[in-house]
């Protein structure tokens, strides 16, 4: 893998994370992540999304004209969303109930609009799928743990397996809307911290 | 559902921002001054209002009767986009005052989860055309209400922001903030439904 490649793929996981770094995406991440299942599904989802659109964005990118670029991106967007939806719908019914609105909203996250415009749109097919993968990645993982940690302290069990005895109670308030904007604070000085950003 | 519970179970209740996560960009990214943060909040309002109209006609003249409804996203994201576009021009022509003031944030609105989500919701919900206009106008309240809280809350931050720790300087304490905010607002739970 040529180092151009690599370089592609991994920026969205680390160096610029769409979640802790740049702070893109963040309605689906503090609305769904509920559980670690609830965010690993929507993080895939939403890489679905993002690969489908930025490799027919790289791929058109010469037939657009400039001036109506936006709005084609975001039809071509609401197409994949759509397919999504209703693949989901079909073959995991459970899941598509559990994030409901969320799903259709995937065409209003900036993290899909900003890559088709700041990258798919001057780069290759080959390039842009990377890029779409290292960003869905970066995106799965930090929903994946901001489910998991809320799943863990706010209804103590993980993948929907309790581990708590009987008599010890959760802190429900994880699970509330407060727990998502706490958890991810306390995520995002975690990654600071190690990361040694800023 | 009559009109006034609309209302109160939209703008306290089940506030938009801080119970259902719709236009968390907004609410983070235009919140550091109160001025700011109005301009944002009637403009979402004004868009709101008009996009609901647009949407639920469109879904019950068009789509339904053509049996297009899984259409939905991508036509009432095309239905916002332009609306918000028409709004832009028709604001420039006739009020410059108003296009002064909201301007600079309309074309943020398109992606403004916010907006698509009510329209999405009012269809889910199955409101007749007063109620979804009620909706998304109570909807839109509540967004102004929570940003504007908010801002001002950001605004006291930043006059201390120096004797915060490291860690918690910049997203950390916004987020720490909407965290109480949020909280608070858990107290109108129980009323209504």
């Amino acid at each position: 893998m040529s180092s151009k490649t690599w370089n592609n793929l991994t920026r969205g996981v680390v160096r610029e994370n769409p979640v802790f770094v740049m702070m893109l995406g963040m309605c689906p991440t503090l609305g769904v992540t509920t559980s670690l299942q609830n965010g690993l599904g929507m993080g895939l989802a939403t890489m679905f999304v993002l690969m489908m659109s930025n490799m027919v964005i790289s791929l058109v990118k010469n037939l657009i004209p400039n001036m109506v670029r936006i709005p084609c991106y975001i039809v071509m967007i609401a197409s994949f969303v759509t397919i999504i939806n209703l693949l989901m719908e079909a073959y995991l019914p459970a899941l598509h109930e559990q994030l409901g609105i969320y799903i259709p909203l995937i065409v209003v996250n900036c993290i899909i609009l900003g890559r088709a415009e700041a990258f798919a749109s001057k780069n290759n097919i080959w390039y842009s799928l990377m890029d779409a993968i290292g960003m869905g990645l970066g995106f799965t993982l930090a929903l994946a743990l901001l489910g998991g940690v809320r799943e863990i302290f706010g209804a103590g069990s993980l993948f929907g397996v309790p581990f708590l005895s009987q008599d010890a109670y959760p802190i429900l308030l994880f699970i509330m809307p407060p727990g998502a904007f706490l958890a991810l604070a306390g995520l995002i000085m975690v990654f600071n911290k190690i990361v040694g950003a800023k | 559902m009559s009109i006034a519970m609309i209302f109160i179970s939209a703008i306290l209740v089940n506030n938009i921002v801080l119970s259902q996560f719709l236009g968390i960009c907004p609410f983070l990214g235009v919140s550091k001054k109160i001025s700011t943060a109005v301009g944002m909040g009637m403009a979402v309002m004004f868009v709101m209002t008009i996009a609901s109209i647009a949407t639920w006609l469109v879904y019950y003249k068009l789509l339904q009767p053509h049996g297009l409804e899984f259409m939905n996203t991508v036509v009432f994201i095309l239905v916002i986009a332009s609306l918000v576009q028409m709004v832009e021009i028709v604001i420039k022509k006739s009020s410059p005052a108003l296009y002064q003031a909201l301007g600079i944030f309309l074309p943020l609105i398109t992606t403004n989860c916010a907006v698509l989500g009510v329209a999405i919701l009012a269809i889910q919900k199955e409101y007749s055309l007063t109620e979804a206009v009620c909706f998304s106008l109570a909807n839109a309240i509540g967004f102004t209400l929570a940003i504007v809280l908010f801002a001002g809350i950001r605004e006291r931050i930043n006059m201390i922001a120096g004797d915060l720790p490291k860690a918690v300087r910049g997203a950390p304490i916004v987020l720490i903030a909407a965290a109480i905010l949020s909280l608070a607002f858990m107290g109108f739970s129980g009323i209504g439904r």
